[in-house]
């Protein structure tokens, strides 16, 4: 590996090929940060109340930042509980999603046989159909008068007429772990695919039980694809702001990207949105880091 | 206790697993099945069936999306970014791959942090500062295909860089080496050697990106310009709550097709460029995680 940089002739190829897309990064993905920063810290255009970003950080104005900052921990706090419902719905979200994740995972590894491939290609399946299309498809089966209700009423037995769409947190929920669970199953089938089966034939060979096989041996060895693979599912969960509009409409479940999604176009907010922005960031730098960490490690040990 | 022998015996078939993940398929398939029946219901209703049509396909003089220019323009509009973006991504991602994997430094291992991060980052991010950059800054992209095109390159770049930089580590030096042994000049053992063994892992990386760019969401939606350029997800996003036909479920029945299309022809393909490799035969590479 290490000599790979040293064959003469080309060393000067691999830098220009990957100029052009390290540029296209770094003024695309990198910069436009730059940009939030300076438009949050910058003013708004009293009389257009479009926002007047200020590049310099010396004159930077943090009234914007204030103005956001006082409605999340002040008096009147009212940013404080979409903010808290986006903990809590990301946080039993992303719990489900690794409660139905694991076992499936686990089960097209390990047992799965000569049904790995079709298996594995309907674990795939939801990646190819669009996320839209996948909650019109809830939307519809939960009106009021939907397939949902219908089957509930057992066939008309029962009256049942449940609004589900109407702003209830369970259906938001499992929105989010329907939208978001095949993201983390795939990471997850990775990582216990690689697994040594003959390790865990071996413990069940020794006497251990299932369980314990699986507490003793399977789990410790699966933790670090659990945690990236909780990372992968959560970290984008942070920023939806469409599912809960979709299957809830409700300002009583709105979450953080929702904060973002009525600021940013409207006139005068702009600086608020940044704020947000700033915010999921800021809390989503630690789990980022941990996955390039994890990922880094993946790689070193399959090389 | 007899009845309890089969518990008891330790190499049982784990029918606990199997059922959860036979019910797991149907939770995650059927509700998508069900919409796509209904977008050949004969009636206006997403709930009662009333007979097989064509209807909100092209039956209809004014709702069906052959007919209602919003609809259809949307689908085009949605393929159109689809070929843009993956025409741009997929050279730019492959360059950059080849390029960090044998260029050591700073600049390099730096750029692979960000590569990895934008696997993570939330969408939302990275729309909004293109907005704001769009809007604020001025430059000659503006809201619309143009600038959508750019947010989603942005976007899915990281996807071919990995996907053709696990290729290049299984792939080794070895190749390379021999054919540069053989009187070939470094150049030309990348060009004639080593992209030729890249195809596979270009092609899907390619697929990949144009079935995530049609499914895309949050960035097309804020770089849109106006209603004509809005693509499938975003009319979803403005209808979906607002009553409705199945011409929407018929919508996205042709925007799955798509996706299908590409994908297991794009498998197949695969299957064909790869024949006689041992480990080709493997799924890995189109899920995003070789």
């Amino acid at each position: 590996m290490a000599e790979r940089g040293a064959r003469g002739g080309t060393r000067l190829l691999w830098p220009a090929l990957a100029i052009p897309g390290i540029v296209w990064l770094g003024l695309l993905l990198v910069a436009p940060f730059y940009v939030v920063l300076a438009i949050l810290f910058g003013g708004v255009d009293p009389i257009l109340r479009q926002p007047v970003p200020v590049w310099n950080p010396v004159y930077w104005d943090f009234t914007q930042f204030e103005y956001v900052w006082q409605h999340i921990v002040g008096q009147d706090a009212f940013f404080r509980p979409a903010l808290l419902r986006t903990v809590v719905y990301v946080g039993v979200a992303s719990l489900l999603c690794l409660v139905i994740a694991y076992p499936v995972a686990y089960y097209t590894a390990r047992f799965a046989g000569r049904w790995k491939g079709a298996l594995l290609a309907a674990l795939i399946a939801p990646f190819w159909i669009s996320y839209m299309m996948r909650m019109l498809a809830w939307v519809n089966l939960l009106q009021t008068d939907g397939l949902f209700n219908k089957a509930l009423s057992l066939g008309g037995l029962l009256d049942v007429h449940v609004n589900w769409l109407g702003g209830q947190p369970e259906t938001v929920v499992m929105g989010l772990v329907y939208g978001y669970v095949p993201y983390m199953i795939l990471p997850l089938f990775a990582g216990l695919d690689r697994m040594p089966a003959a390790t865990l034939e071996a413990a069940r060979d020794l006497g251990a039980s299932r369980w314990e096989t699986f507490r003793r041996v399977t789990w410790p060895l699966s933790r670090q694809a659990v945690v990236a693979s909780v990372l992968v599912t959560s970290v984008p969960m942070l920023g939806d702001y469409f599912t809960t509009d979709l299957l809830s409409g409700s300002p009583e479940t709105s979450m953080i990207g929702n904060l973002i999604n009525n600021s940013v176009l409207t006139p005068g907010q702009t600086g608020q949105a940044g704020a947000f922005v700033l915010l999921i960031l800021l809390v989503s730098i630690l789990p980022m880091v941990l996955y390039v960490r994890y990922t880094r490690t993946a790689e070193d040990t399959a090389s | 206790m007899s009845s309890l022998r089969w518990y008891r015996n330790p190499w049982r078939r784990p029918y606990g697993l199997m059922l959860i993940t036979f019910l797991y398929l149907v939770w995650s398939l059927v509700p998508v099945l069900v919409a796509v029946l209904f977008s050949f219901n004969d009636g206006r209703s997403r709930t009662n069936w009333q007979g097989f049509s064509m209807r909100w396909y092209y039956g209809d003089p004014l709702r069906s999306v052959w007919h209602d220019a919003s609809l259809h323009t949307a689908l085009t509009h949605t393929l159109l970014l689809g070929l843009l973006a993956t025409a741009i991504t997929v050279p730019l991602g492959v360059a950059m791959a080849l390029g960090l994997d044998r260029w050591r430094g700073r600049v390099p291992s730096g750029a692979d942090v960000v590569v990895l991060i934008s696997f993570v980052l939330p969408e939302i991010l990275i729309a909004v500062s293109l907005l704001f950059v769009v809007t604020v800054v001025s430059t000659p992209v503006g809201l619309g295909t143009s600038g959508q095109v750019i947010g989603l390159v942005t976007y899915q770049l990281a996807y071919p860089v990995v996907i053709v930089r696990a290729r290049l580590l299984t792939i080794g030096s070895d190749y390379e080496e021999a054919a540069v042994d053989l009187g070939a000049s470094p150049g030309g053992a990348v060009r004639r050697v080593l992209m030729r063994m890249l195809v596979p892992a270009i092609f899907a990386s390619a697929v990949l990106v144009f079935a995530d760019v049609i499914d895309d969401f949050v960035i097309v939606r804020y770089l849109s310009g106006d209603s004509s350029t809005e693509p499938v997800s975003v009319k979803v996003y403005n209808t979906a709550r607002a009553a409705p036909t199945p011409a929407l479920n018929a919508l996205t029945t042709l925007l799955l097709l798509a996706s299908v299309l590409a994908v297991v022809g794009g498998y197949l393909l695969y299957r064909w460029f790869t024949r006689g490799e041992k480990e080709a035969g493997r799924l890995d590479v189109f899920t995003g995680e070789a």
